[in-house]
């Protein structure tokens, strides 16, 4: 009995399920095994230098994609959206939601060559939890009050408080027992390839790990994630193969490939939700007048052909399109092309008939918001708003704008998880992470019974509320969900694109 | 002896007042390092913990002077953001030490290209008795001289990158794999860096030239007898390349400084561009230091410019 | 610091030359100049208004530069660049020759501890990469037109400093001076009156040249992303911007970047023509 798990079964109120992802767990991997060659390498361009290699203490999402190669939570996702066992081989969750009893695969080995124990389990999850030295490393895993031991290849995780998406956080790294402090020279985890070297600014190299509990994958030898030296340049090293796969290709870059035979372009949705984030605190945007006028005056298909030729999902609220289950379709409410009488209409009506001055402030180091930037000044000129942009340094826009609020507009994306709650959480008025400082009591009252709410199709009602209140309550002007442009060299095939921000090398294979 | 003591108590001054002012400047500017490094999913003990970590839940004075002394004891601290492996951080001798060689590779290329081309094209200009010619040295090298180093090394990406393959804009290899293809690589940043600077070397060694050349001794010399050419090479050239030496101590400072641009364009991963990455992730340690170092670098070239002047040319010493 | 400043050359005079030099200076800078001043307030196109079908354009009788991603026409946006440019590196140098000739007159003829402390910051102030300072500024003070403005004339102080006070160093000791102040002249009447107008042919050359340094300081902040911020064109962060479009619109690149060679060569053209004497 092999079936993979959808999110809508994970809210069940008794799960057991056996969880796939072995020899015919998911299509592509396993169907042309036989006639895939293994061995080869590849080199895989990314943008930043990683933050660390501790798979607990990495934050950015440039480093987790790469930590996917080498680590493995209890769970992982798969190319769909949806979890499958790793590390266990299935989970069941108790009826009040506060019980998780983990089993462990067989034969799952470290990079090291131990098999991984129920010891190993615990230590990992104590130490992501805080349980092991008061210092959560995972926001959402605190809620952990226990990790028990039951038998060699069973562990039971009680939490705190019910929460029907706190399974998705289970991806958590494992590693080996006491690692976190000592093992240090080099990561240790599960996942198809281990740590060869890491040189800062400059690349990271992995190697296939021969124990890997997937049978025959990986495929490739060795994989060096290098940074490239901009993204102007990177076009350039694909041209000249001194990379071969290159996930964030601008639009006119992908352009210049398709033209060529050397690369193929794949065009795949990003976890990243683009929006014109409106401090719903500041005037004149605590009028919600004008914040509609700000929606109605923004035409999001010329942003989207502008700055990402077009491989954009537009989007009206807080939701990826891809959590299909979820999603509503809001786009309609304020249009996607510019509505400049509307605008100006409720403009006037806010007592704003001349127009008035607004800065955008827009984190420097992303040409895709600067860009949007610019479409989105020029559309705001339209119906006699004045704006202007104020290019921040990235760690300037987390201190003073993200955690300080000190803004009136900003441009800006936000990586998103699998969790479909995820967006819809800092929405709410005492959220630390609500910082367009949006207040509605009815919006509050609705997340907490969607939060407490067991059946799913139920859920899904409740979010779908709440997206619509954040679009009538024009909340913040969501754009887009961009597009990403992954640029593959033609001698190298099977890579999978995921809904979430993960380089999965481990199907990826040499055609020649 | 007394001009030693002065220069060094005015370099020790110098770099004084430089390490305390980017340490009054990292005090001021925006950007929490801890929520830059952890991000906006970090938990409050998680940031509380890095704080601690970093040392920077002390006051600012007694960091400035722990860091100082640090310093004056040898150890240049680590890195709040590189780490070595899971559990240290990276030393920041370490980090420079691992990046200098591009900018010093980069910048004796870019020295040695305006050694080859500026002193014959000097000594050639010098030696021109066309008008044309002259017309000719003198546009050229002005145009040359307004060239901005980042647009040249867009010019010299588009012609030689790609329209003539001659290299993989961006393709660059670490000097510890291959140590050739490295240098091959550096050629073209390096042109870029010295283009402008053989035009200004070879317009100040040409005039430098003409005025030895109006010199009594070199009447003389052609007086006793001597041959053009020997009075060019032995008396005049010598003699002319003593202000261009100087000239030369202020383009090396120039070619620390361009080399931040010029890493940029090329995306050459050394001390320029470690430099822009740290001071954008407040990466405080690694700043401080390359600023020392850079203000070194500068400080020190200037006097060992200033002491070879006197070992030439007694003259100066005695004033 | 003993090193000798760097002196321009050969004197020998030779006045048709200087009048080309003068000549060539004063057409190219004038027509950037009168391009740029006029891009400020007039444009062939709008410089901002953006068309899909118009991307991409190549050079063409309509667009004599082509236009970049947006469909913007680059030759406008070269306009008001230029004219951004020009004005920021004029305020520049005349806020950095005034606070410049300030301090130099008043420690050179002076000296003194005043002196001591003023050529100390200007030795660490020079002892450091320009370009990082104005990074290290613009961090302190953000974005902004203001901002790159006071930076970039902080940066450029300490050279005017080390001009003035030597020049009134070298004439402190002058017979006239010393007359002068035999005969009981205010001190400042000294300064500014007697000593002032004899180093402005100094003080004229460097300006230029520093109006060059300033023009290429401006557009490299700009190609940084530190100095003029988008949508307002300038000719550095247009650079930028067509550096990721090279293969595509190698023109893009080309227009602003020729444009900056064509600014700092006519100021360079002409100052050479004054320099050499032949006005």
């Amino acid at each position: 009995m092999k079936k993979k798990l959808s999110s809508f079964l994970l809210t069940a109120l008794l799960i057991m399920a056996v969880l796939g992802g072995c020899a015919d767990g998911t299509g592509e991997s396993s169907g042309d095994n036989s006639s895939v060659e293994p061995g080869g390498s590849a080199v895989v361009g990314i943008q930043q230098d990683i933050d660390s290699l501790d798979p607990h203490l990495a934050t950015a999402a440039g480093t987790k994609e790469i930590l996917f190669n080498l680590f493995e939570g209890l769970v992982k996702s798969d190319e769909k959206g949806n979890l499958i066992g790793a590390v266990a081989s299935d989970y069941k969750i108790s009826e009040d939601g506060l019980v998780y009893t983990f089993t462990l695969r067989d034969n799952v080995k470290f990079h090291n060559g131990n098999a991984v124990t129920a010891e190993d389990v615990k230590y990992s999850l104590e130490r992501v939890s805080g349980l092991l030295d008061g210092t959560p490393l995972i926001a959402a895993l605190s809620t952990i009050t226990s990790v028990d031991i039951l038998d060699e290849k069973t562990v039971q995780v009680t939490v705190g408080s019910a929460n029907t998406e706190l399974i998705y956080s289970f991806v958590a790294a494992i590693i080996p027992a006491g690692s976190g402090e000592e093992e240090g020279a080099a990561p240790v985890g599960t996942g198809p390839f281990s740590f060869v070297s890491y040189a800062p600014q400059e690349s990271i190299v992995l190697k296939k790990n021969p124990d890997y509990w997937q049978e025959g994958l990986p495929y490739l030898d060795e994989v060096t994630f290098r940074i490239v030296g901009s993204a102007e340049t990177a076009l350039l090293e694909l041209q000249g193969g001194t990379i071969d796969i290159y996930p964030y290709l601008t639009d006119s870059q992908a352009q210049t490939l398709r033209g060529g035979s050397t690369h193929q372009v794949a065009v795949s949705p990003s976890n990243v939700v683009q929006a014109l984030f409106l401090n719903n605190a500041v005037a004149p945007l605590d009028d919600v007048k004008v914040r509609q006028a700000i929606l109605y005056a923004i035409d999001k298909e010329a942003v989207n052909t502008f700055v990402g030729g077009g491989t954009g999902s537009l989007i009206g609220s807080a939701m990826l399109p891809t959590l299909t289950d979820y999603y509503t379709d809001l786009n309609g409410v304020y249009g996607t092309t510019a509505n400049v009488e509307k605008a100006k209409e409720l403009l006037a009506e806010a007592g704003y008939e001349d127009g008035f001055d607004l800065v955008i402030d827009i984190p420097s180091n992303y040409e895709f918001h600067m860009q949007t930037g610019e479409v989105i000044a020029e559309q705001l000129k339209e119906v006699g708003i004045n704006a202007s942009i104020h290019a921040v340094e990235w760690s300037t826009w987390l201190e003073e704008i993200y955690n300080g609020r000190q803004y009136t507009a900003t441009i800006s994306g936000i990586t998103c998880d699998q969790t479909p709650g995820y967006l819809l959480n800092r929405f709410q008025t005492e959220s630390a992470k609500n910082f367009i400082n949006y207040s509605n009591p009815e919006y509050d009252a609705i997340y907490l019974q969607a939060q407490s709410a067991q059946d799913p199709a139920k859920k899904a009602e409740y979010y779908k509320q709440l997206q619509q209140l954040l679009t009538d309550d024009a909340a913040t002007a969501f754009l887009q969900v961009p597009g990403n442009l992954t640029a593959i060299s033609s001698r190298l095939a099977g890579y999978r694109f995921y809904p979430i921000y993960v380089q999965d090398m481990s199907t990826v294979y040499v055609t020649e | 002896m007394r001009y030693f003591a002065k220069k060094i108590l005015t370099l020790i001054m110098t770099l004084f007042l430089v390490s305390a002012a980017a340490f009054l400047a990292f005090q001021v500017i925006p950007g929490d390092v801890v929520t830059s490094i952890l991000g906006t999913e970090a938990t409050p003990e998680r940031e509380e913990q890095l704080r601690e970590q970093l040392g920077l839940s002390k006051p600012p004075v007694i960091r400035y002077f722990s860091w100082a002394a640090d310093v004056l004891r040898g150890d240049l601290g680590v890195s709040y953001r590189y780490s070595k492996n899971m559990t240290e951080m990276m030393p920041v001798a370490e980090l420079i030490g691992d990046k200098l060689p591009v900018t010093l590779y980069l910048a004796a290329l870019s020295l040695a290209f305006i050694l080859v081309f500026s002193i014959p094209l000097g000594v050639i200009w010098a030696k021109s008795r066309s008008r044309l010619l002259d017309a000719f040295f003198g546009v050229t090298t002005q145009a040359a001289m307004a060239l901005p180093s980042f647009f040249l090394g867009i010019l010299v990406t588009y012609v030689c990158g790609i329209v003539l393959h001659l290299f993989a804009p961006g393709g660059y290899v670490s000097y510890q794999k291959d140590f050739w293809g490295f240098l091959r690589y550096l050629l073209f940043p390096a042109l870029s860096v010295a283009i402008p600077k053989i035009a200004m070397t070879a317009r100040f060694l040409r005039n430098a030239l003409l005025t030895e050349l109006s010199a009594d001794y070199v009447r003389t010399a052609y007086g006793k007898g001597c041959t053009g050419r020997r009075v060019m090479y032995c008396h005049v050239l010598r003699n002319a390349l003593m202000p261009v030496l100087t000239f030369l101590g202020m383009i090396i400072a120039e070619i620390v400084a361009g080399s931040i641009v010029i890493e940029q364009v090329f995306g050459l991963p050394g001390i320029g561009r470690l430099l822009v990455s740290s001071v954008s992730t407040r990466d405080f340690p690694v700043v401080e230091i390359l600023i020392l170092y850079i203000t070194f670098v500068v400080i020190f070239v200037y006097f060992l410019v200033d002491i070879l002047y006197r070992v030439v040319d007694p003259r100066i010493s005695e004033k | 610091m003993d090193t000798p400043s760097v002196r321009p050359g050969p004197s020998a005079p030779r006045a048709r030359k200087a009048n080309l030099y003068l000549a060539a200076g004063l057409v190219m800078t004038g027509l950037a100049v009168s391009l740029g001043v006029l891009g400020l307030f007039w444009t062939p196109y709008s410089t901002t208004a953006m068309s899909v079908p118009d991307r991409f354009a190549p050079p063409s009788l309509a667009h004599p530069f082509g236009t970049d991603n947006f469909g913007r026409d680059i030759f406008s946006r070269v306009m008001q660049g230029m004219g951004t440019t020009v004005c920021i590196s004029v305020l520049v140098v005349l806020a950095s020759a005034a606070a410049g000739v300030l301090l130099g007159a008043f420690t050179g003829y002076f000296g003194g501890l005043l002196d001591e402390v003023v050529m100390r910051f200007t030795d660490a102030v020079n002892g450091f990469p320009s370009i990082l300072l104005a990074l290290v500024m613009i961090s302190l003070l953000g974005n902004g037109r203001q901002n790159l403005i006071l930076s970039l004339s902080i940066v450029f102080v300490p050279s005017y400093v080390r001009i003035v006070r030597s020049e009134y160093l070298r004439l402190r000791d002058a017979d006239y001076i010393c007359r002068a102040r035999l005969m009981g002249v205010n001190r400042l009447r000294v300064l500014f009156v007697h000593i002032l107008p004899n180093i402005l042919p100094v003080l004229s050359v460097s300006l230029l040249i520093g109006l060059n340094n300033a023009i290429l300081a401006e557009s490299g902040m700009s190609y940084l992303g530190i100095g003029i911020q988008p949508p307002e064109a300038s000719l550095g962060n247009m650079l930028s911007d067509a550096q990721g479009y090279l293969q595509a619109a190698p023109w893009y690149a080309l227009a602003p970047g020729l444009s900056i060679v064509w600014l700092v060569l006519g100021f360079s053209l002409f100052g050479e023509g004054i320099r050499r004497g032949g006005v």
